[in-house]
Parts: C-alpha cells; structure tokens; sequence
C-alpha cells in the first residue's frame, strides 16, 4: 500500500505537526502529490527560537571534541540511511546518479565540520601585542542563536552546508527548509534526533519562506541570520527587519554542490570575538615570561 | 478594629468539593483567548498586581535594593507602564526595603511567623510578626500550623491566626495555607474558611517552596470559600496565588477566573494579587511584543 506520509516539523527535540494546523502538498514533477507537509506559522517559530534559546547554553560550553564527535555521528546516522535520502531527492524530480553524489557530499561535508569543531579555536583566536603591561588575547566565541534559511533550489546539500559550519562553532539553529524541496529536512531531523545532539540545538520549520523569514528576522532573540540566494527583495527585508538588535545577516550566495564552499570562514562568520586585557606586572612581559 | 473577637466556633461547616467539577471549569477558564487591546489591559493589570518576592536564605541587602529598584522601574525603556503591588521579603530585610521604596507607593509585605515553616514557639511567631511590623511592614504574609491543622487541632490554628490579626491592627494580613501539604481541596476549603472566619483580610495559597503550589483548581477552591464568605457577610477577602504563577498566560487566565467567580470589584491589587518573582519579566516580554509586534528576547530586560 502506498501511503501519503505526512511530514512534521522538528522543535526542541519533538516532532509536533504546526501549531497552525495547516499543510501543503509537495508535488512531483508530473504535479502528482508526494507528501504532506506542514505549513508553519509565526507561533512555530517563537517555540523554535525559545527552543533553541534554552538549548544554546550548554551546548556552546560542550567540550569541542564532543561536538565533533556528536558531528561525526551525524555523518555515520546519514550514511545508514543513504537510501531514504536518495529516494526522497529522487522523488522531487532529481537523477539516481545526481542524487547519490549529492548525499555523498553531504556526508563528507558533516565529517568536515565535524574535524573543525575542536581546531577552528587556534586558528581565530590570537595573543596580540599591545603597547603597555597587559598580556592581550582575543578569543571566539559563538553568536547565539541563529536563524538559517536554507538554500531554497537544493534538497539537501544547501541546508547542510549552512547548518553544520553555525552548530559546529557552538550555535544553536532555528531552519526554515526548502518549501517546495523539504522532504530531506525533515528526514534529516530524524538523522540529528538519533545522533546524540541535545534536543533544540537545530530546529526544522517547513512552510512559506516569505511569511516565516519576517519574524525571524525582527525575533529580539535571534542573534544573526544566515541567507542563501533568498533572493534580493527577501534579503533586503530581513536586512532591514535584524537591524533593531543589531543582528549579524550573512549573506553567501553559493554553489553548495562545490567543495570549495565549505571552510572556516563559514565557522567564523558566527563568532564574536572577545578581546581580554588581563595586567601584567611589566611591558614586554607578555613576550616571553607567560 | 471590629468590636467583637471572632470565634472558632462561628467558622460555618466548609461544603465538599466536587474535585472533578473543578478540574472541567478550570479547564474551561484555560481555553478563554485574549488578544488586542484587552490582552494589553490584562497585562498591565497583572504588572499592577504583583508582589515581587525574593524570600532566600541568601538574600542580601544589596539584593533587596535591587528587586526594590525594579518594582518601581519595571522597564524604563517603555513609558506608562504600572509599578507593581508590592515587594515581599523576610523581616529581616524590611528596613532595607522601607529605605529603598521611601519615595513610592509601592507597599512593602513581610512574611512572617517563621516562614516557611511554621514550625516555632507561638510567641516566637508573635515576635517575629510585631519585629515586621515595627521595622514598617505594610502587610504580613503569616503561615498557617500545617502540622496542627492535619493533626485535626483546628481551633488552635484559628486561635494562631487571630492573635497575629490583632497585633496587625490595621495593617492587611494575608495568611498562607500551604495548600501543596494539605492534600486535598476539602482541606484547603476548610483551612480557608477557617482563615477567613479569623481575619485574614488575604488568603493565600503558598510559600513558594513547596510543589505544587498555586494550581489553578486550588485558587479556584479558595476563590469559591471566598465567594461564599461574601455571599453570606458582605464582605470582600483578598485572593494571592503565589508561586509557579511564572507565564503571562497562566496570569490571564486566574483573571478570567477570578473576574467570573468573584466579579470586577476583585480586579484591583487591594483584592487580588500574585506572589511571583519570574512573572514579571515574562509578562513585560509580552507586554512589548503586543506593543511593537516583535518577539522579545530577555537580553533586554533587568534580572530583578
């Protein structure tokens, strides 16, 4: 028998239907409906972004390996359930060969992050030299809670690209998939439920990109925002809209397919970097004597 | 001062309480959706209303200072927002709050008679309650004898109540059942008409350091004793839900109720209030995003 399976959207850990009771079908190609999918509301963001509020605490003081070990089970979670992935890319229209290298991408792109967890800190932070008796040293440390709207044209590769670089470096994530490609999304929900990562460190909404981006980006309690061809008037308005708390909007408008569009500059552009100045007894003491 | 002493023996038989009829109608009051303008008057009246507590061990001067701060600059950063009712602390830090709210109307609230417990000497208990007094308290929040009461010694927590009203005189006594150790809504019936029969110008329904406290189906038990002092007498008795009151939803929804048991002459603070210490903060976020349509984030309001 087939059955229309009905998607649900992933919030701190739970998998509810919208609160606002609504859905929309996701069709193939031939206008056929494949499945049933939530059309969430502004409420499904408040609870997402309380979600991810309360899970950002300790999640940001995880030892650094241990987030990238929690990456890394992501990426063996994925690998077990390649064909799901591969079928659900299939069935919104995309080739077996196409769909296979897209999963493979995916994975190797979450061991990548995974492997930054614990290094990306050396690289960002710095002792810096200072003209009187401070030893000076500026260190990372994550944004907060981050608003990611997923690559809209890409069913997997897009969303993972962007989530795993602002979980890696100690965020915690509210998403709003792809809405006419969400199948994945919520697939992979499933893929982060099981893989050790603390319930409401990444939340997944589907639905209407122009109705939820608003309201993520005005939310007083979303500290950046991270934008993926969303197209220029979308983008001008959330730009407009984070200005009242002074959001970071970043802004990259990729070809996530490439290996190059992965790295440390995706880690960093949700990192705040804190500058001590701790006193020292003499100038040049921070040279050679700490 | 009334002329004539209450008597134990004038507290009316308490009825029993249909515990399943409470739970559907306090279910009901929960489903009541308030938007708009009135969602903006119910919370400013809930800001209005409450007592701003901090009852630690680890309360410190400085951090009565602060709480009193507050209570009288909820968030500066929006203008015509109400102060709240009052603040509520141990005698011990009365004077510091007398000082610190010197220039306010906001009144200050003493628990006493050896909070939480209840457990001392019955003089001890009247000292406690005159030392508040003397350092200027302007309301005592008193605890009832759990043990005695759930021993069946009645009379002797009525007889406790009515001695610490009269060394309160004039100043408004709210007496707190503890309702978390009392079991039943049957008990918290009868301890609550036992309170109102003995003076107590407030009930109240807990310390705040025992689970469960103001439930809704407890507060609706206490609002009915009340109902029905009135009903009988004339006269009005004050109502504090206090503790786990922590969301401006819940808040709304103990207005509902009160306002369809008791009616609008109760929605004032001189007859209705919430012992809370998180509520306010939350009830502010609303309050804000009902004012700019944004969701609001805690980085932008005071601790305490």
């Amino acid at each position: 028998m087939n059955i229309l399976k009905t998607y649900k959207i992933y919030i701190g850990g739970q998998f509810p239907r919208t609160e606002s009771g609504r859905f929309y079908a996701v069709k193939d190609q031939d206008g056929k409906a494949i499945a049933n999918v939530c059309l969430s509301s502004k409420k499904d963001i408040r609870n997402a972004v309380q979600a991810a509020r309360k899970a950002f605490g300790s999640w940001s003081e995880r030892s650094a390996f241990n987030r990238g070990q929690i990456l890394y089970r992501m990426a063996e979670m994925l690998e077990g359930r390649k064909a799901q992935f591969v079928e659900e890319l299939m069935q919104q229209g995309q080739s077996l060969e196409h769909s296979k290298i897209e999963i493979e991408s995916c994975i190797e792109r979450i061991v990548y992050y995974a492997g930054w967890c614990d290094k990306y800190q050396q690289i960002l932070s710095s002792v810096n030299p200072v003209n009187s008796s401070h030893f000076n040293f500026s260190v990372a440390e994550p944004t907060g809670v981050v608003g990611v709207l997923a690559e809209q044209s890409s069913g997997l590769i897009g969303l993972v690209s962007q989530l795993m670089p602002v979980i890696a470096g100690g965020n915690s994530a509210v998403l709003i998939a792809s809405e006419q490609l969400p199948l994945c999304a919520i697939t992979f929900a499933e893929v982060l439920e099981t893989s050790d990562l603390p319930a409401g460190v990444v939340n997944i909404l589907t639905g209407s990109a122009i109705e939820m981006l608003p309201t993520l980006a005005e939310h007083m309690d979303v500290n950046a925002l991270f934008l993926s061809n969303a197209g220029k008037g979308l983008t001008t308005e959330a730009q407009l809209l984070a200005v009242d708390n002074v959001k970071r909007v970043v802004v990259k408008d990729e070809d996530w397919t490439k290996e190059s569009n992965q790295g440390i500059r995706y880690i960093s552009s949700f990192q705040e970097i804190k500058t001590t100045w701790h006193p020292i007894e003499q100038i040049g003491g921070a040279t050679s004597s700490y | 001062m009334t002329a004539q002493k209450p008597l134990f023996s004038q507290v009316p038989i308490s009825p029993c309480v249909d515990k399943v009829g409470v739970e559907e109608r306090v279910a009901r009051f929960q489903t009541r959706s308030i938007k708009g303008a009135s969602k903006l008057q119910g919370l400013s009246m809930v800001l209005s209303m409450i007592d701003l507590t901090t009852l630690e061990g680890k309360d410190t001067p400085n951090k009565v200072k602060q709480m009193c701060y507050k209570a009288a600059h909820l968030h500066d950063a929006y203008a015509g927002l109400p102060t709240v009712a009052a603040v509520c602390v141990y005698p011990s830090m009365v004077p510091i709050a007398k000082e610190a709210l010197k220039d306010s109307t906001i009144k200050i609230a003493s628990v006493s008679t050896a909070f939480p417990s209840g457990q001392a000497p019955f003089d001890v208990k009247k000292m406690d309650t005159k030392f508040a007094i003397e350092a200027g308290a302007d309301e005592i929040d008193m605890v009832i004898s759990r043990g005695k009461f759930l021993a069946g010694e009645h009379a002797f927590v009525f007889d406790e109540i009515a001695a610490i009203k009269e060394i309160c005189g004039t100043k408004r006594l709210k007496v707190i059942l503890e309702t978390g150790e009392l079991a039943t809504l049957d008990q918290v019936r009868h301890a609550s008409d036992i309170a109102i029969h003995a003076g107590a110008d407030f009930i109240k329904t807990s310390t705040g350091k025992i689970q469960p406290a103001a439930t809704m189906q407890v507060t609706y038990t206490m609002l009915m004793a009340i109902r029905d002092h009135f009903d009988r007498t004339g006269k009005m008795v004050g109502m504090k839900p206090a503790g786990g009151i922590s969301t401006s939803k819940l808040a709304l929804h103990n207005l509902v109720m009160v306002n369809e048991i008791l009616g609008e002459a109760w929605l004032s603070n001189e007859w209705f209030r919430f012992g809370a210490s998180s509520l306010a903060n939350d009830v502010l976020m609303q309050y804000m995003k009902q004012v700019t349509g944004k969701y609001q984030s805690a980085d932008y309001f005071t601790l305490d």
